[in-house]
């Protein structure tokens, strides 16, 4: 017993879709649970912070961490983890690239406070509450973990060991990462678990690289159940974006958002998402390329999706120039720092 | 504010080999006055420009990127052009999103004769930006995580020692 490698897992900011993934494993979690010992595991196992940190450096030998770092309780886990695992990996999208947690660097902290605290239409607010990293009550004081203004990637914070992208992984792909820690037969360090080929590679939809006029959103047309969606004029990420879940959403009529991200030496997602769709495009001229332009919205949306932290320029830009941030009202700062 | 005093921007030149590069020469040449903002960089058409060298210029300090390319219908490998028009459209709106002035990157024609409207774009280009001030990127994400780093990471000894 005593020599099983040690495995633990931990979330960070994760919606928990990465673990119900592992779950996901079926009766394999036993060959996982026969091949491991697990230390730590807060979705499922009764274990605090404490236990962790009070472990010896280096005492764990793999950790599947899944989440993106967005406040100082993840970096701080995530430092932790990185001291106490022989190997970190970083286990989904959130993880791997900021994902969808990410995508609140399309905003600062403060605009996503005023929102949601105080002006969604669901919010009355009128006493103006809003959390506080410090508050005093009769037990004692509360603290809060502070929220950064920037929503990291894992390796943005502590060196990775390996990458096993997906929103979530799917069982194959964990299966893969499973099999490599198993035997011992794991990619160079740095490296992503799976593989180097393109989700249109593994799509069954017949590709002719048309040209397009305009694009369609989901709910606008019914799409030909064997044309490729993105000849058809329907976004698809599949192009750009590497295999590993059997084209799980062309299959079944919905474009690819990209969730494995990148292929390997490719930084920017975004920008290789975006070289590969403009390509599409059947327009010469600029004001032509607009029209066509106008019927894709929120482009930096798509392109981004999952990859907007781990990207060339990370975020929206605060504050640029000579209008430096005098417009941002501060009035969650204290929840900042 | 004198001349001197004045905010020197630092513009990262995306020009086609055939037109604007030669556009530039010739300027050059010719002994036309245009401020020394410009750095550029020789690409083969404005067909090879990924938008990844763009994001990279302005992650790397540029305040602004220019791409110059032959005159629509004039690209020498036909279709270079039409690509860059209808990626540029692409990144213009991305980068809009992301927060960045329209201003800040831009893409314009120049034939090899045409080393004045090249001297031109680049004193244009630079009264534009410098009305918006530097582009300082990096400071759009400071060292946020006031984190005390735990011991040295056994990382490397252990991970990549075996
Ligand atoms: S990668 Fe997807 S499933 Fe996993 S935590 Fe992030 S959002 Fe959830
Ligand atoms: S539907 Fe998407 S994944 Fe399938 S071939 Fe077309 S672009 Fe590729
Ligand atoms: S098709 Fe694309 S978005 Fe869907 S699971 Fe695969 S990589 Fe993710
Ligand atoms: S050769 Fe000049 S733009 Fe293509």
């Amino acid at each position: 017993m005593a020599d099983k490698p040690k495995l633990a897992l931990y979330w960070a900011s994760s919606c928990g879709g990465c673990e119900i993934a592992v779950l996901g494993l079926h009766e394999k979690i036993l060959d996982v649970a026969a091949a491991f010992d697990i230390v730590f595991w807060p979705c499922v196992i009764d274990i605090k912070y404490a236990d962790v940190e009070a472990m010896a450096p280096g005492s764990i030998d793999v950790c599947l961490f899944n989440g993106a770092i967005r406040n100082d309780e993840n970096a701080r886990m995530a430092h932790i983890l990185r001291e106490k695992s022989k190997v970190l990996i970083a286990f989904g999208a959130c993880a791997c690239g900021g994902a969808i947690p990410g995508l609140a660097n399309f905003s600062s902290r403060e605009e996503m406070f005023e929102w949601i605290y105080f002006q969604s239409p669901t919010t009355e607010n009128a006493a103006r509450v809003f959390p506080q990293r410090h508050t005093r009550v009769d037990e004692g004081e509360l603290e809060l973990p502070a929220f950064w203004n920037t929503v990291k990637s894992l390796s943005q914070v502590v060196p990775v060991d390996y990458y096993l992208p997906g929103c979530p992984p799917e069982v194959q792909s964990i299966e893969l990462a499973v099999q490599a820690l198993v035997t011992g037969e794991l990619p160079p360090s740095g490296a992503v678990i799976g593989l180097n080929i393109a989700v249109c590679d593994e799509c069954p939809r017949e590709r002719k690289d048309k040209k397009i006029k305009r694009f369609y959103r989901p709910q606008e047309i019914i799409p030909n159940p064997d044309e490729c969606l993105l000849d058809q004029g329907l976004y698809c990420a599949g192009v750009a974006t590497r295999a590993g879940c059997n084209a799980r959403c062309p299959q079944v009529g919905i474009g690819c958002r990209g969730c494995y991200g990148p292929l390997d030496g490719v930084y920017d997602h975004g920008a290789r998402l975006l070289s590969a769709i403009a390509s599409i495009i059947d327009a010469d001229t600029a004001e032509d390329v607009e029209a066509v332009l106008e019927t894709l919205p929120d482009p930096a949306g798509y392109f981004y999706r999952y990859y907007l932290p781990q990207s060339l320029l990370r975020r929206k830009a605060r504050e640029n120039g000579q209008k430096k941030s005098a417009a941002e009202k501060k009035p969650a700062a204290a929840v900042a720092d | 504010m004198s001349e001197a005093e004045k905010f020197n921007p630092v513009i990262v030149g995306f020009l086609c080999n055939w037109c604007s590069y030669r556009a530039a020469d010739l300027a050059g040449t010719s002994r036309m006055g245009y401020p020394a903002t410009l750095r550029d960089i020789r690409i083969m058409c404005t067909g090879r420009l990924d938008p990844t060298f763009v994001l990279r210029a302005l992650q790397g300090g540029a305040d602004g990127v220019l791409i110059m390319g032959c005159h629509p219908g004039q690209c020498h490998y036909q279709e270079g052009n039409y690509k860059a028009i209808r990626r540029f459209a692409l990144l213009k709106r991305v980068l809009q999103q992301l927060g960045l002035e329209e201003e800040r990157v831009q893409l314009h024609w120049a034939s090899a004769a045409q080393g004045l409207l090249f001297a031109e774009t680049v004193s244009r280009m630079t009264r534009q930006i410098q009305a918006l001030g530097p582009l300082d990127w990096k400071h759009n994400w400071p060292n946020e995580e006031p984190f005390m780093l735990l011991q040295p990471y056994l990382h490397e000894e252990v991970a990549h020692g075996r």
